[in-house]
């Protein structure tokens, strides 16, 4: 056990050392939201109308780019070798990493959230709605994003090939996520939205880390 | 102790080598020659598993490694081309959390001891991305005294090195060798006296 | 039970198989699509709700079947490949994908195309169509994934694994996409139920079924040909078979 907190006390500290490469998704979300009242209307209806999406689509656009940073150094400078050579098991290794991540990054959007919903004229039910659908779909899109992002860590070119793998596979959680938060804006229950996006949650928590694991040795040969 | 049993490599759809077959017992330090190109850091990294031959396998003390990699990796020690080191953090932090991974019990003395070895002294707390190329080479080499391993794969490990340190590097071949240890490694400059009595393996360059 | 799969492991005995095969697909799918689409286009009954507009489902519901069934079909090759290490798994995967991918283009032009006489519009984000524009991106991921390793064999395995994600989600996706349509629709009836369907409309269906799937069979079988040349080029025996080209033509 000592092992692998010892993973997440290095992810963390090296986490911390990379400042700036853990804020620039989060202005990079803040930037597309604001597009929105630019692009399509300032209306206060409009907003709230479509809000709960333009949240959603804006987070996963930036965690797909704060995703390349999972395991971009360790590969590149050799540690993920050594990981492997460790006797540790992979597939534990990168559930720990992906958690590092995922708090990382999920842990600042938390505390942008209240802006957000502010700036796209949330009602309160619709705030608490959408922070539940933030708290069970961004480690999926973390866990299932994990297994792209060691299939292509080891090409020069990342970025858009990571958006073009992922995105209509982020698709369902997109559909229930804004549905939950719609159905709150009309006072309506939403607690099966929330229990599907939980299921595939934990059938990504189960699986993921294997085929992250798979991605990773792929990427090594 | 190690063998390869009739391994096949094959990159971007040309065969390196086929049913090549190679063994090492304890005390051997074998040095795998050959042009560039000719396959020699792909038969390392199939040596220690990190890559997957199209057919046959790696046997450690006569076990699979594939079945068996925990006894098998307790007794390696890799150093790829790839330092192994993150650069944001120090050559200490590094080495503390390597051995961690590894198993290896540390002890903040030891590793000041090992890196002034190997000529870091002063260096310990520096980000190592600030270091220069030889000394982030040492920086990985200090794995060779921290961890007690049997099988060493070492691929071109004298890169970046000053003359005194291939002179230490040899010579910790050599004492590993002479203690039962069994050394596989590659360079472009031939191994002098300095290591020891040494096996030639060469590798081919396939049309 | 699958002993007699194993040859085909070899990418000899697979281009054996290719060469043997393709005359076969190509004159059924010829002869299948022929019938089904004459009798389908010319001969079937009209429809009494939508006239002559809706015989477009005998290229369109063929076509969408098979999207799936390819899709499918890749991930089990991808399977094939993980599991037992076999190349041309790999190479029968990459074949289909981008006839996977025509098939579904297919199926949303000739879907797009009848929804223009009947609700007047190109596009509508009907349930199926939404559906079939995703599988299309699916296809789209794992052809640009393959095409970004440089060594082929690595390049397998990667699009091998998004393969088989995208086959895990692709039950997920096309029922959220269908709750999703109920939610923002209302009670509209898709355009694409049949509810009942007479057995003079069947049969042509299922021919172009037949006719489409021995089509994909056969570009398959060309595209895996290619494949294997191209990859075992020092091979000897594809050094053999080039010199029997040359002095064949000689």
């Amino acid at each position: 056990m000592s092992l692998y907190t010892g993973i997440f006390k290095r992810d963390l500290h090296i986490a911390f050392k990379q400042k700036a490469e853990l804020v620039q998704p989060l202005m990079f979300l803040l930037m597309v939201v604001t597009l929105f009242p630019l692009g399509v209307s300032p209306a206060p209806e409009t907003l709230q109308r479509i809000g709960p999406g333009v949240i959603w689509i804006a987070a996963i656009l930036s965690s797909l780019l704060a995703m390349e940073r999972l395991f971009r150094d360790d590969f590149n400078d050799g540690a993920l070798e050594q990981y492997m050579l460790s006797g540790m098991a992979l597939p534990a290794i990168s559930a720990v990493k992906v958690a590092v991540h995922w708090l990382v990054s999920f842990v600042p959007l938390l505390v942008l959230s209240p802006l957000l919903a502010m700036f796209l004229n949330l009602t309160y039910d619709m705030y608490i709605a959408l922070m539940l659908t933030l708290l069970l779909g961004s480690p999926l899109l973390s866990l299932v994003g994990a297994i792209a992002v060691g299939l292509t860590v080891g090409l020069q070119k990342g970025g858009v090939l990571l958006a073009l793998l992922l995105i209509p596979v982020f698709i369902p959680l997109l559909i229930f996520a804004t549905s939950a938060v719609d159905s709150a804006a009309l006072q309506l229950p939403y607690q099966s939205q929330l229990a599907i996006i939980a299921a595939m949650l934990l059938l990504a928590a189960a699986l993921a880390p294997f085929a992250i694991a798979y991605s990773l040795r792929v990427s090594q040969n | 102790m190690l063998e390869a049993c009739s391994v096949t490599c094959s990159k971007r759809d040309r065969v390196l080598f086929e049913n090549l077959s190679l063994g090492v017992k304890a005390g051997d330090l074998l040095y795998l020659r050959g042009p560039n190109g000719a396959g020699k850091t792909s038969l390392l990294r199939i040596l220690t598993g990190l890559s997957v031959p199209d057919t046959g396998s790696v046997k450690f003390a006569g076990q699979d490694i594939k079945a068996y990699p925990s006894e098998y990796y307790q007794q390696l020690l890799y150093l790829g081309h790839k330092s192994g080191t993150n650069g944001s953090l120090s050559a200490l932090d590094n080495l503390q959390f390597w051995l961690a991974q590894h198993g290896v019990q540390n002890n903040q003395d030891r590793l000041y001891e090992v890196l002034a070895k190997v000529g870091l002294v002063g260096l310990e707390d520096v980000p190592v991305r600030f270091l220069s190329a030889g000394q982030q080479r040492r920086v990985a080499l200090a794995r060779l005294w921290l961890k007690r391993a049997q099988v060493w794969i070492l691929d071109e490990p004298f890169t970046a090195l000053d003359v005194k340190g291939v002179a230490m590097l040899e010579n910790a071949m050599k004492v590993h060798v002479e203690s039962g240890g069994v050394v596989i490694t590659t360079s472009h400059q031939m191994l002098s006296n300095e290591a020891g009595e040494h096996r030639v393996f060469d590798l081919e360059y396939r049309f | 039970m699958w002993k007699w799969l194993h040859p085909y492991a070899k990418t000899e005995r697979a281009y054996q198989l290719c060469i043997t095969l393709q005359p076969w697909f190509w004159a059924g799918a010829l002869l299948c699509l022929t019938v089904g689409t004459v009798w389908g286009l010319a001969f079937a009954p009209q429809d009494y709700q939508q006239g002559d507009s809706f015989r477009i489902i005998y290229i369109h519901v063929p076509s969408a079947i098979l999207s799936m069934g390819t899709y499918v079909a890749m991930a089990i090759a991808a399977l094939v490949g993980m599991v037992w290490q076999w190349r041309t798994a790999y190479m029968s995967m990459i074949a289909m994908a981008p006839i996977g991918a025509v098939m579904t283009f297919i199926a949303l032009f000739t879907g797009a195309a009848w929804g223009k006489p009947m609700w007047g519009a190109w596009w509508v984000w009907d349930a199926r169509l939404t559906s079939e524009l995703i599988l299309l991106f699916l296809y789209m991921g794992v052809i640009a994934l393959y095409g970004a390793f440089e060594d082929k064999q690595q390049a397998g395995k990667a699009a091998g694994v998004m393969a088989l994600v995208g086959v895990v989600n692709i039950p997920i996706i096309h029922y959220s996409v269908e709750w999703w349509n109920t939610l923002h629709q209302g009670a509209t009836i898709s355009k694409f139920d049949n509810p009942s369907i007479a057995p003079e409309m069947l049969w042509p269906l299922l021919i172009n079924l037949l006719g489409f799937a021995l089509f994909i069979g056969a570009v398959t079988t060309v595209r895996l040909r290619n494949e294997i040349v191209l990859r075992e080029l020092h091979r000897p025996w594809v050094q053999a078979l080039a010199k029997q080209h040359v002095e064949g033509k000689r």
